[in-house]
């Protein structure tokens, strides 16, 4: 309950920021910590809760986003109804991947190789077909309105993102209290004992990934609408990908705060490195990669999982013990 | 079908790129035998060999076959240093730490050449580059004739060392039984180290026999890392042998595939094989299922 309650208070303080923070820039800067916030939890579902490690997320999230955008541009969906179906088209890449590879029993380095290829080969489809615009891209045309999911203000798309960061609490905060969570949980920690006590291992991993497919497919599906527009190199490629792992392995794996955590930490760091080196290319992404592996170095557990055994508190037994 | 006075030709280049995937996939190969990890990392090391082998050529003029007994060393000396001192020391033993790892190198080595050179794509000028041989009718141009020797030398160069040396004995013996290695005195650490750094001289030798027939930018790794996991895996984790026809079979398969699809879609050839083989067949066309 107080994890609940938790979730209420960052909701409220989020959606009266705009009554503060009136600078366009510093918005912009509260909207794609969100949006990195809801790549993370996507990615947390899957990897932090179910042990599966995948390193082609973007094969979700460009379904989204393509979804989004070709039933908007060329068939005239309202943006509501194309929203709906990126979600269900995220999710239905999820289960043909997912009953793919867990029905051969891919595990840790398999699995991030086959999700990796599957996001190579959507986005080579994707540079291929004309209907996705091929290599050119899609551009989504202006049309500022609630109806048509676009605003003009900036307000209007925190609320969007907020809305579904919020899905994406709620559903971590499912995993970590209901009887679904815990089998995914155990299948995490030791799957053979886990199928052995009589979980179903294939089909909760199943749900799982579609879950993940779809939350991050509203990360594509936000993507498009927020910048009106999208291409095979942003939709399918790695930088999606390591977006999407990057905040909950420096938050904290496996935890309801860590994707957040990790996004603002993540964020923070990336103005602080612009202000210093200006705007030169791969600088920001060099620090990733850097904090990437000093995390993984020193904090393993990401640094919610520093601060629990830094303190002993209640969740460190809860918690703790994953190898 | 196609007729064969094109298909042919198209078959012998598909082997001389298969070779280069080949000397590459070797030194994936030869890491995931030892070390039972996936190198992300390996298609940025060989982005670095092949800016260092271009600005040997550019700045002091060296050949890039004569700049072999540069890159190798140097590349063996980079692997070397980086087992050593940031994947032994990051890994505390799991696998997921080691991939996490291997991926924040990967995205650093890419992002400092972009910062440092540019997302310019650079080629080399050489009077040789448009020279061509005639083999039996087909025309290959003379560097990937090159290549292809080279590659093959170098992977003859490595299974002999792998199969008559006490180092190549040692590797072997740590890929087998780690404790068992260690318990009758050998160095498992140092071992490790040296299997990666062997696995990266191999992308040395991989960019100085490239860069004549090729390019490099800073995403160039890219196209061939997940080539190269498609040979491992085609070919079996940790098999030499494997790695070696498995190269030679893709790079047939992608250059017959371009034939039929188009260049785009001819690459697709490579991922639903290797897609395919990761689902059915897991443990390669070669190897025994463990």
């Amino acid at each position: 309950m107080r994890e609940l309650a938790g979730i209420c208070v960052f909701c409220a303080l989020a959606a009266l920021t705009p009554l503060f923070v009136t600078s366009g820039s510093l918005q912009n800067l509260v909207i794609m910590t969100l949006y990195a916030t809801l790549l993370g939890q996507a990615w947390n579902i899957l990897a932090g809760f179910g042990g599966q490690f995948s390193f082609g997320h973007a094969v979700f999230f460009g379904s989204g986003a393509y979804a989004m955008a070709v039933l908007q541009v060329k068939f005239g969906w309202n943006a509501w109804a194309a929203l709906a179906a990126a979600l269900a088209a995220g999710s239905a890449v999820g289960a043909f991947i997912g009953a793919l590879s867990f029905r051969y029993g891919l595990k840790g380095s398999y699995f991030a190789l086959v999700t990796l290829a599957f996001a190579e080969v959507f986005r080579i489809l994707a540079n291929t077909f004309l209907f996705t615009g091929a290599g050119v891209g899609m551009m989504v045309p202006l049309n500022e309105s609630a109806a048509a999911l676009q605003f003009a203000d900036r307000s209007g798309y925190l609320y969007l993102i907020l809305a579904m960061v919020t899905a994406g609490f709620l559903i971590s905060w499912w995993l970590k209290h209901s009887r679904f969570g815990a089998w995914l949980q155990a299948l995490r920690d030791n799957e053979d004992s886990a199928a052995a006590l009589g979980v179903d291992v294939f089909r909760v991993k199943l749900i799982a990934i579609m879950i993940s497919g779809a939350l991050m497919a509203a990360g594509g599906a936000f993507y498009v609408q927020y910048f009106h527009y999208i291409d095979p190199h942003i939709a399918y490629g790695p930088a999606v990908s390591i977006e999407a792992l990057l905040a909950p392995i420096v938050g904290g794996m496996g935890t309801l705060w860590g994707p957040l955590l990790g996004a603002a930490v993540l964020h923070a760091l990336g103005e602080l490195t612009r202000s210093v080196t200006g705007d030169a290319p791969g600088v920001n992404l060099m620090v990733y990669g850097v904090v990437l592996i000093l995390m993984v170095t020193f904090l393993p557990r990401g640094i919610l999982g520093g601060v629990v055994t830094l303190f002993g508190g209640r969740g460190a037994k809860k918690g703790g013990d994953r190898a | 079908m196609l007729e064969f006075s094109i298909l042919f030709p198209s078959i012998l280049n598909g082997l001389t790129t298969g070779a280069v995937y080949a000397l590459v996939a070797l030194g994936l190969t030869l890491i995931y035998g030892v070390l039972h990890i996936i190198n992300f990392a390996h298609g940025a090391a060989l982005m670095v060999a092949l800016y260092a082998v271009y600005f040997l050529h550019e700045q002091a003029g060296v050949n890039p076959y004569a700049a072999l007994p540069l890159a190798v060393p140097a590349m063996f000396a980079f692997g070397y240093c980086l087992q050593r001192f940031v994947i032994g020391r990051a890994s505390h033993g799991k696998d997921e730490n080691i991939l996490l790892v291997t991926l924040g190198i990967s995205i650093i080595l890419e992002n400092l050449a972009l910062y440092l050179w540019k997302s310019d794509t650079r080629t080399i000028d050489a009077p040789y580059m448009l020279q061509t041989v005639d083999i039996a009718g087909a025309m290959i141009s003379l560097p990937k004739l090159l290549a292809f020797g080279g590659a093959l030398a170098a992977a003859a160069l490595l299974l002999a060392v792998m199969a008559k040396t006490d180092l190549g004995r040692a590797i072997r013996a740590c890929a087998k039984e780690r404790q068992g290695a260690r318990l009758v005195g050998i160095d498992v650490e140092h071992v490790f180290a040296m299997s990666f750094g062997i696995g990266l001289a191999c992308l040395g030798a991989a960019a100085c026999f490239l860069l004549p027939a090729f390019y490099v930018n800073p995403n160039v790794g890219n196209s061939f890392v997940l080539i190269a996991f498609t040979v491992v895996v085609l070919g079996g984790m940790g098999s030499f042998a494997g790695a070696l026809l498995g190269g030679l079979l893709i790079g047939v398969v992608e250059s017959v595939g371009g034939l039929w699809l188009g260049e785009s879609l001819g690459q697709i050839g490579i991922f639903v094989i290797f897609i395919a083989v990761l689902l059915f067949r897991p443990q390669g066309l070669f190897g025994a299922r463990t």
